[in-house]
């Protein structure tokens, strides 16, 4: 299949993707996670049809927001970057204002047809906005033009902050944050910046909800709360470390048939894949997340413009951090945060978002002809 | 932005390059420290995971820690735990459950009652936690099970403690009593700190001090079998027992009390007007707490709600009664404070007396027969002078009347540290209109003078209310709590007592006048309570009180017993000893005794002399506590011979250390 990447490589399929500005590779990947994630799901919602077939419209719908976002071109998609990077903004204040709250937290705004959350918008809006910004100025920045960008992406992350939705928050921040990274940022600056956020730590502690500080304290110490999340991630390690290195087959986890996981089909479906697929398969996923990291990174390399070369960039690594979040989770590397798997957790709200994003690249990658002649 | 600065693309994709590239290595380096992590979890680590995952596992047993226990103020035990086997039930290891239910009722007593409970609770828990199916098995039971358990795959015996109420129905009133804990209590608290707990405080200090009673949860990290039974204890963190509270109560005098009471309807409340602490605290009829520790049955409890008597009704905290002439003290106060009488002022007192200008002349009528001639404060309180406190209520007015009585806390919710206590009622003018719809006649105030009408108080109100008047307004909160114990320090720490707003006077002769009177109505020949206290060692200061319940006219019967007895009067007393440094202030209600002097009054004299004989020595000529302070109830409570503190019973729910 790789022959489809191929310039001249005149088969059917190419012309077809290459028509619809798709990137047969990228394309591939996600759909064989996809595959991958529907499988692992009918075992962890012990074979529930109904929840599969739900997960598997709301695939259908992201994956049509990604076909619809790859025949945007990337200049298309720069123009209008401050426009979504304010209007963003603006469903931030309001929700604030008026949206509705759901588990303690206001993140929703309804639409009347759709309610949705616009911290998710800026999980796509900051690092385009700061791409935008960066664009047209001379790089590495400095300075005045630094400081701007920090702005740039520390007021949407106050605000989703405030509502309160920290680890949102510190997603978005970080996807502004790695553009300005790619962007040549000197590395002494860097260490700066650093040190100020290790500095702001207790400022957070002090922001900090109880529920939130508890996550904290149990993941320093599982033993802390053996009856509530505590339990989660024990139960969790047994079900990745019981699997072994062949797993116990698909549909035979004990920890996740026997119900003893919780919450097995959403933020720790990937113990029940390490527990069935065992350490090769749960290697094997991994390697497909790497994979398509890379592939993100060498469309940014590839992009001949510095605002798509910075968007693509801190997509893709943003998306590996999403993998590495979760994942860490799961095998109590990371406290316990509300991070779903990417492409493979039930549940919609992020999926678009996703999968959006690997509209862009596709974008990004297709179009550049276009651009360059 | 300066013009020499100029973008270049060239460097900046080197510079990207670079970066990505650096990135790329982070990225790798992260997912490298997973795949390490998976290693060690899936192949380094994988037989120890994989014995857990597939012996059924690792459980977390929490242990629910043991209850504080509640003693009287000389250390004495009201509440205790005892230990007890309860046959416990883990769904999720039971083949077939109604099977099961069947075979286990040969083996154990079950009653329809323990099924459906069982059933219910079932359906809201976690089919590997195990739900209690039988409280209290007997030991014949224990035995029974004990060999036939292989029977019962998921079926266990636990040891666990239960409360236990050692004095029964005597300490109901105030100590309460727990019960099954239900799911609003459970969301009421920290579900988290009440796993494993099955009891919660349902009434009485039980109820209120809920939260330093319980403690704090302890786990066991277990390792079980397939088939649930438990292997090896992998770690213990013991559970902190909860607060052990002492109380101000005399066990003994609550014991004298209830026996004074002979079991008739009523209440009986005394309190240490030094410091508010209660000493006594008493309903009668009563009920047996121990009764409800582990669920009553349904008959039992159908008999308690619908006896005519009430037992379960706390009179003592929530009965509302007029209070009669045990209001005449505080009315005297009111004349005094407001100017409408002097102490030596000498006002006729005749058999009735008339509203002035009342063109239908009713005639409110005294006690007694011929009235008392000229009367003084002292003597009209000695006598219990009904035409002198009509016309001094008359003066006086409802609104002053009002003001000065809500001094004492009458009418207004008691804050006393225990659940269920009522406000009673102040009238006033505004109160008829808003809840009867009519004004306020002068008659009103004039029958309020003498405790009856609209005026209700309840037994606590009044004994609080008397001890605030012994000590000549000084007033302090009314409580249970005295003192209470770290449970791992084991430190006593003396609850403090908390001063109200003392009731101030103009002059302190008319608290002389008041006191005085009250003195005499138990040391003259013409006081209501003298035939009562006649030869008493201690000089009690005192009033009757005979309130109607009724509005038909039945005092005029000569001969009580042709009374229907729910007509029958009620009969109050308060009182205080010393009368010169008050050591014990109380108030007694029995209902439908008739006269507060032959019904009441032997009741408050039983309780006085219970106090004052068994806690004060006599110094110089006077009456002084006996040494009783926290110090020396330290030493009482580790030397506690029923094995309370030092041998609290250490239950192992799980047999293994």
């Amino acid at each position: 299949m790789a022959r489809i990447d191929l310039p001249g490589a005149a088969a059917g399929p190419g012309r077809l993707l290459r028509w619809l500005h798709f990137d047969g590779v990228l394309l591939l990947a996600v759909l064989t996670l996809i595959g991958l994630g529907l499988a692992i799901l009918y075992s962890a919602a012990g074979e529930n049809v109904a929840m599969v077939s739900r997960q598997g419209m709301r695939l259908m719908i992201a994956l049509g927001v990604m076909a619809l976002v790859a025949q945007v071109p990337a200049h298309q998609l720069r123009r209008l970057t401050p426009w979504l990077y304010l209007g963003g903004l603006l469903l931030l204040v309001l929700v604030l204002v008026m949206g509705e709250v759901g588990k303690g937290a206001q993140r929703w705004l309804d639409l009347g047809v759709v309610r949705f959350q616009p911290s998710e918008v800026m999980k796509l809006a900051v690092p385009m906005a700061v791409a935008w910004f960066f664009a047209e100025r001379p790089l590495p920045p400095r300075g005045r033009d630094l400081l701007l960008a920090g702005l740039i992406v520390a007021l949407p992350a106050a605000l989703i902050a405030k509502e309160p939705d920290l680890g949102t928050a510190l997603l978005v921040a970080m996807a502004g944050f790695f553009v300005i990274f790619l962007s040549g940022v000197r590395y002494r600056l860097l260490a700066i910046l650093f040190g100020l956020g290790l500095a702001a730590l207790p400022v957070l502690w002090h922001f900090m909800h109880g529920y939130q500080r508890d996550r904290v304290l149990t993941f320093l110490n599982p033993e802390r709360d053996p009856l509530g999340t505590g339990y989660h991630i024990i139960q969790s390690m047994i079900a990745v470390g019981s699997g072994g290195i062949y797993g116990k087959g698909w549909l035979n986890g004990t920890q996740a048939q026997l119900d003893f996981l919780p919450e097995r089909s959403t933020d720790f479906i990937f113990s029940v894949f390490g527990e069935e697929f065992g350490l090769l398969g749960a290697g094997v996923l991994l390697a497909l997340y790497v994979f398509i990291v890379l592939r993100g990174l060498h469309i940014a390399l590839k992009a001949q413009d510095t605002y798509a070369r910075l968007l693509a960039g801190s997509l893709s690594l943003t998306f590996s951090v999403y993998v590495f979040v979760n994942v860490g989770m799961v095998i109590g590397l990371l406290p316990v945060v509300g991070v779903p798997l990417p492409l493979v957790s039930y549940g919609g709200t992020s999926m678009v978002t996703l999968l959006a994003a690997f509209g862009m690249l596709m974008s990004i990658h297709s179009h550049r002809r276009l651009v360059a002649h | 932005m300066r013009r020499e600065s100029l973008k270049d693309p060239i460097r900046e994709r080197r510079q990207f390059v670079w970066r990505a590239v650096v990135a790329a290595l982070i990225v790798f380096a992260l997912y490298a420290g997973v795949l390490s992590r998976l290693v060690d979890l899936q192949v380094l680590q994988h037989a120890r995971y994989a014995g857990m995952a597939h012996d059924n596992r690792v459980h977390i047993v929490a242990l629910p820690p043991p209850r504080g226990l509640i003693y009287d103020r000389h250390g004495v035990l009201l509440a205790e735990n005892v230990p007890s086997y309860s046959l416990d039930v883990t769904p999720e290891q039971v083949p077939d459950m109604d099977a099961t239910l069947q075979a286990l009722k040969k083996v154990v007593a079950l009653s329809d009652d323990d099924i459906r409970r069982f059933k219910s609770e079932v359906r809201g828990k976690w089919p590997f936690k195990s739900i209690t199916l039988r409280f209290n098995l007997t030991p014949e039971e224990v035995a029974r099970f004990a060999v036939q358990r292989y029977r019962f795959p998921g079926v266990d015996i636990e040891a666990r403690l239960r409360r236990y109420y050692p004095f029964g129905g005597v300490m109901v009133d105030a100590v309460g009593y727990v019960g099954r804990i239900d799911l609003k209590e459970l969301k009421s608290v920290d579900a988290q700190n009440y796993e494993g707990t099955s009891h919660f405080g349902k009434t009485g200090i039980e109820r209120y001090y809920e939260s330093r009673l319980h403690g704090k949860v302890g786990y066991d990290q277990i390792e079980v079998n397939a088939k649930g039974r438990q292997i090896r204890v992998l770690s213990h963190h013991p559970p902190v027992p909860g607060e052990d509270l002492v109380l101000s109560l005399d066990a003994g005098l609550q014991q004298a009390t209830v026996n004074a009471m002979k079991g008739r309807e009523g209440a009986a409340v005394a309190i240490d007007p030094r410091n508010g602490g209660v000493l006594a605290l008493v309903s009668s009829p009563s009920y047996d707490p121990n009764w409800f520790v582990d669920g009553i049955s349904s008959a039992r409890y159908k008999s308690l709600r619908n006896n005519s008597r009430r037992p379960l009704f706390n009179r003592a905290l929530a009965g509302q009664y007029p209070p009669g002439s045990t209001i005449k003290p505080f009315m005297a106060l009111a004349g005094l404070q407001n100017g409408i009488v002097t102490p030596d002022q000498q006002v006729y007192a005749g058999p009735y007396w008339q509203i002035p200008g009342d063109p239908a002349q009713r005639k409110y009528r005294d006690w007694k027969y011929g009235g008392h001639g000229l009367t003084d404060v002292a003597k009209a309180i000695t006598e219990s002078a009904d035409t002198y406190f009509y016309q001094l209520a008359f003066h006086l007015g409802i609104d002053k009347m009002h003001s000065f009585l809500t001094q004492f806390r009458l009418g207004q919710p008691t804050d006393i540290d225990t659940m269920g206590s009522r406000s009673g009622l102040l009238p006033s003018p505004q109160w008829k209109r808003r809840t009867r719809g009519h004004v306020w006649y002068p008659g009103n105030t004039v029958v309020a003078g003498i405790g009856q009408g609209f005026m209700l108080t309840t037994p606590l109100q009044l004994a609080s209310a008397t001890a605030t008047l012994s000590m000549r307004g000084e007033g302090f909160r009314p409580r249970l709590l005295r003192a209470a114990r770290d449970p791992l320090s084991g430190a006593i720490a003396a609850a403090p007592s908390t001063a109200l707003a003392p009731v101030k006077l103009r002059s302190s002769a008319y608290w002389n006048s008041v006191i005085t009177g009250m003195t005499q109505v138990t040391q003259k020949r013409d006081g209501t309570a003298w035939r009562v206290f006649q030869g008493f060692p201690y000089v009690v200061g005192g009033k009757t009180g005979t309130a109607q319940v009724t509005s038909q006219r039945y005092s005029d019967e000569a001969d009580e017993s042709k009374i229907p007895y729910k007509l029958r009067d009620n009969g109050l007393f308060i009182a205080f000893a010393p009368a010169d440094h008050p050591l014990i202030a109380v108030a007694v209600v029995v209902e439908h005794g008739g006269g507060g002097s032959r019904s009441a009054a032997p009741v408050a004299r039983e309780m006085i002399d219970y106090y004052l004989a068994h806690n004060t020595l006599r110094k110089k000529g006077r009456l002084v506590l006996k040494a009783n302070v926290p110090h020396d109830l330290h030493l009482q409570l580790t030397q506690s011979p029923s094995g309370g503190v030092a041998a609290r019973p250490q239950v192992n729910t799980h047999g293994t250390h």
